[in-house]
Formats: structure tokens, sequence, C-alpha cells
């Protein structure tokens, strides 16, 4: 199944999961801003799909969040990193760099290559 | 570790729903707010900038349902859901669940009520500190042919003193007393203890104190213990009863102590404890009427107890000189066994077994009330079988469907559970009214924690096992091949006919072998009541008296009382005769002694026999018929004549015919002169009438030389009065008056008529008899029902087949035989399981039956028999309905 947005399956947990390791605590609003700004609008977000994605990460104690004051003055909710999700980071990133090298070293491969 | 939490924090959120909503609400409004805000600061109008923002978004609605997806744990929502429809269901279809709940409550009640009976008297244990410790400490004698012979105190004093396996080990004996100087004189139980027994069952006392070891001792001034129940009748509770003193067998006793409620043993209503006070410089090899009590050391076995009492009976054997007219060898080859068993063992003793075979019976009906139950939710299911495969087609799974249809049946079974306890609470008063007067710790029988958690642990397993059936049969993963089929229109499935047929077979199986059982126990009722007990029970009442020695010293002077008050109740009008005796068949009491034959040599002593005391008359008083000879006479008694009688099969035993018998001499003490056997009385049952009679002998009221002892009278005696106003209020006064006329302070006790104590030996028989006949009844009745329901709905689903048939010419009795046809083979087939299962199971029934084979053909064949007539009849009524099909109505309603 594939996201209508574009997004692969699982990989939105992890680019939360960097931005709040990047930045620090965040409101989803500004989760949700970053990660289309990092992906340079390449990534078109329905930003409301971020929400389960946050209860999920919450639910594996990766992150935490606590009701507070937005730069606005407003009440919002923020989310930020656990030494837990700090650490399934770690392990995620290096899994995704393995895959991205193992799938790139297929792509590159010529027929000649294999002769 | 990860799924655990993850698990246990949905569970939380799943309790926390309402809140987490809120904020979920809260956290949306809060991005759209910014989003907007983003929007209008980029130029566009607030309307614009709230249509970017939602688009940007996504779907609100689409979002919440995976939020929850990921929020909830799923299936406790399908399952509150399911409950919820369940129940909505449940009250949609009144009739269906009126009519389950009315069975389930009567299946689920019934199994509480005789679980709260095998609670009570079989699992509780009894109500002293470490119960498992306690040990009642007897002896078998196989010497002289005896199961148990109790104890005896030279036993006692050894063990006491040399035995390693108790804690401590006391003695007992139960007696009955007359307490005089009270408002009215009085026959009081009294438990005749020594100092260890009240230490030993570690009752601490509500008032005043246990008996010391000086109070045990001979000679130390006389002390009483009053029970809590006597204290309260006879002293109005009163505190400062410590000190008084109440008068017991003529003899003024002072009260030293008052035991809490609930102390109770043996299960019988003590008024007081009285020390026994034995003498061990007088104790002599004999005396073997006592019951031993111990509690054993922590780590001990049955086993280690008995080898280290077995050791010392030898010992014993050899420390005290033996009883008068005996040889310390003769009390060898009695060869005493020690004969150990928990305290709550002996007092329950061979009840255990009727009551799991009770429990079992009923746990049969409910199976029983489930199958039926199984079938009308098969029913129920198959009329949603449409919808439920549409909702698989829709993508409901199929464990959400089974949730769907699993809950109903739970529901069912958690009511039933409800109902099922107020059906128990007075099915419970129920038993104990017709429940056998000797059943031990009847006043246990209550709904305590334990009753009421098999009640709803019956009703969800009821639940579940019920449901499962139309779970498989319709929640499957074949669900969807429904739909291709039209649903209404066809016939029903061959393979769901099976299903319900197959339940039918299995109620009927069942109910044979409850039929067959409760046939087996009427026909073992009809042959204790074919038996020849020996005496006749009808129009004779009883009454029994005692003269303790404090009040009347002279043994003569007894005679003469006992004599003056048989003469008083023979004067009153409407008596035809009446005499007296030391034991009334069936009834407790009656001692037992050796019987010797002049001119034989003993070798070792000859075993034990009955022997009872009876007057002139009591004979025809009892209705006994005189086999050969002569009954006493008061002239015998007068002269003093060396006189006896002995039971028919006595004579038959020791000189092969009863004729043989007049003439002969015996004793039971070689000591004595040789009395001459001048009568043969008929066999009478005493020991109820399951047992063969024992071999009795009879000696007279007084007599002289007797025992080893110069003059023996008997001086605790029941009175057996013949009358045509047995029964009457009237006879009883007469009775007492003539009683209280020669000596006012003679109490009169057990007043009851020869027939009470005749069917109280059968009441056993005739308990398990009245609950198996319950249950079979409620087996048949279910079963007839499944039967009539099968037929029933098969008639109504195969309307249009019949209509068809009909409009082609196939005639209306045909028709309708199919159906009886279609029934009869299942009733067949279900007495045929029944019948194999009777077979095999009906040998638990075992000591229950008397004069019939567990195989009995008669009850086989009438059992089945019923069954095939009433099967017959619950499938022809449906049937019936078959031909009454209008071919074109049915066509036409499709």
């Amino acid at each position: 199944m594939k996201d209508k947005t574009g997004v692969p399956q699982g990989t939105l947990a992890l680019m939360v999961l960097k931005t709040l390791d990047v930045l620090g605590p965040l409101h989803g609003y500004a989760i949700a801003r970053r990660i289309e700004q990092i992906s340079g609008d390449l990534l078109t977000l329905n930003q409301g799909t971020l929400y389960p994605v946050l209860l999920k990460l919450e639910q594996d104690g990766s992150i935490a969040s606590d009701w507070g004051t937005s730069d606005t003055n407003r009440r919002a909710r923020f989310y930020r990193l656990t030494r837990a999700g700090r650490k399934q980071l770690g392990a995620e990133t290096a899994n995704w760099e393995q895959t991205t090298a193992m799938i790139g070293r297929f792509f590159a491969v010529q027929a000649e290559d294999l002769k | 570790m990860r799924t655990l939490r993850r698990a246990l924090r949905r569970l939380t959120s799943w309790m926390t729903t309402a809140r987490d909503e809120q904020r979920l609400q809260a956290e949306i409004a809060e991005h759209l707010a910014l989003l907007i805000e983003e929007k209008m600061r980029a130029g566009l109008s607030p309307e614009d900038a709230r249509r970017q923002a939602l688009l940007q978004f996504g779907g609100v609605e689409p979002m919440k349902e995976r939020y929850r997806d990921q929020r909830g744990l799923p299936s406790m929502e399908t399952l509150t859901r399911s409950t919820r429809h369940a129940l909505r269901r449940l009250r949609m279809a009144p009739s269906f669940t009126f009519t389950t709940l009315l069975i389930l409550a009567i299946g689920i009640g019934a199994n509480s009520a005789i679980f709260s009976v095998v609670n009570g008297v079989v699992l509780k244990p009894l109500p002293f500190p470490h119960p498992d410790e306690l040990i009642a400490v007897n002896h078998a004698a196989p010497g002289v042919n005896l199961a148990n012979a109790g104890t005896a105190p030279f036993l006692h004093f050894t063990y006491h003193d040399q035995a390693r396996s108790f804690q401590e080990i006391g003695l007992f004996r139960w007696s009955e007393t007359a307490v005089t100087q009270l408002a009215e004189p009085e026959t009081a139980l009294s438990l005749n203890v020594s100092a260890q027994v009240l230490p030993i069952l570690g009752v601490p006392p509500l008032l005043g104190r246990w008996f010391s070891e000086s109070d045990d001792a001979p000679g130390a001034p006389l002390t009483a213990v009053l029970t809590y129940a006597w204290w309260q009748a006879r002293l109005g509770g009163d505190p400062s009863a410590i000190g008084r003193q109440i008068t017991v067998d003529g003899v003024p006793r002072e009260i030293i102590g008052v035991l809490p409620a609930s102390f109770r043993f043996q299960d019988r209503d003590a008024a007081f404890l009285l020390p026994l006070r034995l003498d061990r410089s007088k104790t002599v090899l004999g005396d073997v009427d006592f019951e031993g009590l111990a509690r054993l050391k922590s780590g001990v076995s049955m086993e280690q107890a008995s080898a280290d009492l077995a050791r010392l009976i030898p010992i014993a054997l050899h420390s005290y000189p033996a009883v008068a007219g005996f040889t310390v060898k003769a009390f060898e080859e009695v060869r005493f066994a020690p004969r150990l068993e928990l305290l709550k063992q002996n007092l329950i003793g061979d009840l255990s077994k009727t009551l799991w075979v009770l429990m079992g019976t009923i746990g049969i009906v409910q199976l029983i009330a489930c199958a039926n139950v199984a079938n009308l939710l098969l029913v129920r299911a198959e009329g949603r079988q449409h919808e439920l495969a549409l909702r698989a087609a829709l993508g409901a799974g199929w464990h959400e469907l089974a949730c769907d249809l699993g809950m109903e049946s739970l529901a069912l079974g958690l009511m039933g559970g409800v109902l099922g306890l107020g059906v128990a609470a007075a099915a419970i008063r129920a038993l104990v009214a017709i429940a056998p007067a000797n059943l031990p710790r009847l006043h246990e029988i209550a709904i305590d924690p334990a009753v009421l958690l098999f009640n709803f642990a019956a009703g969800i397993a009821s639940g579940v096992l019920f449901g499962m059936i139309p779970i498989f049969k319709y929640a499957g993963p074949r669900i969807a091949i429904a739909l291709r089929g039209e649903g209404r229109s066809t016939t029903d499935s061959r393979q769901r006919q099976r299903a319900r047929g197959a339940l039918v077979i299995v109620q009927v199986g069942l109910a044979v072998i409850l039929l067959v059982g409760s046939g087996l126990m009427i026909r073992t009722f009809q042959a204790l009541r074919n038996v020849d007990p020996g005496f006749d029970p009808k129009g004779a009442l009883t009454m029994r008296i005692s003269i303790p020695v404090a009040q009347v010293r002279d043994p003569a002077a007894v005679l003469r009382a006992e004599q003056g008050i048989l003469d008083k109740i023979r004067a009153i009008p409407d008596v035809s005769t009446a005499g007296i005796t030391t034991v009334i068949p069936t009834d407790e009491g009656g001692g037992r002694y050796q019987v010797y034959v002049r001119d034989k040599v003993y070798d070792k002593v000859p075993p034990l026999r009955r022997w009872k005391f009876i007057s002139p008359g009591l004979l025809g008083a009892m209705g006994n018929r005189l086999v050969a000879g002569r009954d006493f006479t008061w002239t015998d008694i007068d002269d003093s004549r060396a006189v006896a009688m002995v039971s028919e099969s006595l004579a038959r035993e020791l000189w092969g015919d009863a004729r043989q018998a007049i003439g002969k001499q015996i004793t039971p003490n070689q000591k004595d002169p040789w009395r001459e056997v001048i009568g043969v009385v008929g066999d009478e049952r005493t020991d109820g009438m399951q047992a063969t009679a024992p071999p009795m002998a009879y000696y007279p009221l007084f007599m002289t030389s007797f025992n080893a002892a110069p003059v023996f009278v008997a001086r605790t005696v029941s009175y057996v009065i013949r009358s045509k106003r047995t029964g009457s209020e009237g006879l009883l006064a007469d009775v007492q008056r003539a009683v209280w006329s020669q000596n006012a302070s003679l109490p009169v006790a057990k007043v009851r008529t020869l027939d009470e104590v005749y069917s109280k030996s059968m009441q056993r028989t005739s308990f398990t008899l009245v609950m198996l006949a319950i249950a079979g009844a409620m087996a048949l009745l279910i079963g007839v029902v499944g039967i009539y329901g099968v037929i029933s709905y098969a008639v109504s689903q195969r309307r249009r087949e019949i209509g068809i048939r009909m409009a082609l010419g196939a005639s209306p009795r045909k028709l309708s035989g199919i159906f009886v046809v279609n029934g009869m083979i299942l009733a067949a087939i279900g007495i045929a399981c029944g019948l194999a299962g009777s077979a095999a199971l009906t040998s638990v029934l075992g000591s229950s039956l008397f004069g019939v084979s567990p195989l009995d053909p008669l009850t086989f064949a009438l059992v089945s028999l019923g069954l095939i007539v009433t099967a017959l009849a619950a499938s022809y009524i449906p049937a019936l309905q078959a031909m009454k099909v209008d071919p074109l109505e049915a066509l036409r309603s499709e």
C-alpha cells in the first residue's frame, strides 16, 4: 500500500524522529512545516496524516508530548524525542542507509557487469 | 517488551477514550489555525485561506479514523460494540430470550444447588484450626469380623504415653443423660471427653475454661462445659451461669465453661461436655466402646502414624489385665489394627460418592440444556446468515463476526447465571428440607463465595459451550458462500440439518442415561420396600426413657418402675399391646457381645453378635415372628430363670436349623451360668433394609448372674406401643402421663412412630431417588422440547418443498410421515447411544442400588419405550403442520 502523498510506508515516522532530533521539541504544525521545507517541497504532505504517526511513535515510547505555549502564544502540544526514540533513530538511520546503499548498487549495475 | 508496552498503552488509552478525542480535536483545531494564519500572511482572503488550509491538511474524518485505529485496542472496542448489539438483539427477541434464560436459569440453579451441598458437606474444611491434622483413631478387629471396633481406654493410655506421631491424643464417647431440676426433666446428649479433646480441637472457650487434667482425674469434683445452644436455651445465655450447678443423671455438676456458637463436633447436637474421669488403675482390656481423636504432628503421614500405633498394640495388650471372664490371648485373637482416617472423612463416610454422582447427574442435565440452547442459537444464526455473509463480504473479519455471535451466547450465559442464583437459593431450601436427617454438615449448606464462583463459572462455561457451535457453523471462513445461495428461498442445506440432528441425538442420549439412573433407583426403592423388615412398622409408637443410678440405685426397683410404666401404658384405651426393648431396628444403638455355646470347644474368641434385652410381649408389640419355641414370660424374670432367645439366622448358623436351637444352652461370658434357648425369633433387618439381618441374641430385661455381674437391668429402654391411635397427640399425652404418674422426674425422649424410624432408614435412597428423578424429568422435558424444535423448524424451512410436492400430488399423510420418520431416526440413534452410555455408567450407582442389577433389562426397556413414545409425540405434532401447508400459499409466499 502506498501513501496518497507519495510518502513511502514507514518513512514519515523516520522523518518525524529526525526532525525532532535536529530541532528539539516542536508542535504538530511545525513538524509538518519542517518536513515540507526540508524535502524542498518535493513532498506534498497531507498534514493530517502526521497525527496517527505521532500517536504511534508516542505509544512506542519513541517520543513524548506535553501541552505548552507556541511562539505565537497559543496553547499547543509539543512533541520531543525520548532516549528510546534517539536509540531507535540511530538504528533506523543505519538500517535506511544500508538499504539505500544496496538499492543504489542495484540501480548502478550494468548488464555487462554481470557477465 | 515493546509489544507489551504498546498493548498496555492501547489498553489504557481505550479506557481514556473521551479525553483522547478531545486532545485530538484541540490539536487539529490548533494546526488548522496555524495553517490559516500562514495562508493569510501570504495574502489570501480568510475564506480562501481556510479552504487552502483544509486542502493541505487532508480529510479530517479519515485521519481521525486512522488515529482511532492506532489508538484503541480494536478487539476491545469490537467487544463492547458486540455486547451492545447482542443485548439489543436479545431484547428484540423476547420469546427466544425468555425460553433460553428459563432453561439456563433452571440448569445453572440446579447445578449450583447441588454444588452447594457438595461444597458444604465434602469440600469445606471442618471449622477447627489446621483441620487436616485432625484424625479419628479407631480400630478394625478382623478377629471378630468388625470393620470398626472403636477404641478403648487401655489403648488410649498406651498411645498417650508412647505414641510418637501425635501432638496429642484424646478419647471420647457420646451418651444420653437425664437432666433434672430444670423446668421439665429432659434427655440431653452429652459428649464425654478426656481432658485432651478440646485442646486438640483447638476451640477456645467462650466463657470460663476447658477441663483441666485434674477435672478429668477420677474422684475430682464433677464439672460440665455447656454448648452455646444449650446454654442459650436452658440458661438464657446468662454469663453468671459459670459456677452454677446442673443436675445430670441425678448428680449435681459445676458449670465451668461455655463453648462458642461455632463449635460442632461429629455433627451432633450435644447439650454439654462432661469429663470422662477414667481411672488408670482400674483399666482393663475391654471397654471397646470409645472413639479416639488425635492431632498429627506436622509432617507425619497417616501411614507412619498407623505403623506407630500398630507397634504399640501388643504393648497395650500386655500392660493391663483382661476384663473378667477373658484372657489376654482372647484379646490378641481379636487382632486389633489401627484404623485412622481424617476427622472429616470419618464424619461424611461414603456420602461423598453419592453426592458426586448427583453432581455428575445434574451436570449432564446442564449439558442437555446447553445442547438445546445451541440448537435455538443455530436457528437464530440461520436467520441471520444472509446478514452475516453480507458483512463478511463488506470486509468484516471472521473474528469480528464470531465475536458478535459469541457475545450473544456469553450474555445469555451470564444472565442465566444471575437468574440461576435465585433458583439455587430456592432449591437449596427445598434440598435441605428433603435431605436425609442424617446427612452430615447439613447446616453448612449455603451460598458462599465458592458457590457464587461456581455459579458464574457455570454460566460462562455454558455460554462458551453453546456459543461455539453457531460460531463454527456460521462465522467460519466460508461464510461468503451463503451469499451465492439465495438465502431465504432455498431448502436448508443438509449439513446444517446434520448439526441440529447431532445435538438432538446428544440430548436424547443423555436423557436416556439419567432416566435409566432414576429408573434403577425407583426399582431399588421398590425392592427395599418389599424387603420383609422382620417387624411390623405400621401402627406402633416408640419412646425412650432412662433411669439413672443416682435416681434409683436398686436394679430390682428399676425393673419394677419399668414394669409399672408398661402396665400403665397397656391400660391406656386403644393400646392393644406394648413391650420394652433396648434396640429399635434400623435406629442407632445396640451393643455386641460374644455368644458361647455349651459343649463347644473354643480355641479362639467367637465373633461378636448383636444383643438386645426385651420384656415379655415385646415380640408381639414389634410384630416379630416367633419361629420356634416361646416368648419370655414375667415368671421367667421373677424366678430368675436362665433363659435366652436367638434370631433365626443365629440359630441356623450355630445349629443348622431353628427348631434345633430350642433347649440348647448359650452364654455371653464363660463365667456365667448357661442360659437355655427357649425361642427363636424371625430375622430383623436391624442395620437397614439393604443389609442382611445380623445374627442376634435376645436376653430378658432383668437377669441375675449375667456377664460377670450379680444383677443386670437395662436402664435405658424403649417402649413399643401398638395402638390404632398411633401418631395422635392424644395417645402421646396419655403415654407421657403414664410415665410421669410412675416417676415425675423421668424425661420421655425420642417419641416417634415405628414407621418414621423405618422410613428414615431408607431416607438416603429416597433422597438419591428424588434427586435423580428430578434430573431425569428435566432431561426428558428438555430433550422432548429439543426434538419438537428441530422437527417443527425443519417443517417451517421446507414449506416450499412441501408445497411443490403437494402440488404434484403427494398425499399430506405421506409428507408428514417423512418428518415423523426423521424425528424417530434421531430419537432411535440417541436412545441407542444413551443405552450404551448407561451400561457403561450405571456401575457408579453400584453401592446405592439394592435388589436390582445395574443393567436391569426392565428399566432399560421401559426407558427406551417411554422415550420412543414421547419422541413420536414430539415429532408428530409439528409434522401435522406439514399436512396443513396450503400449496398455493407456500409457493406464493416466496
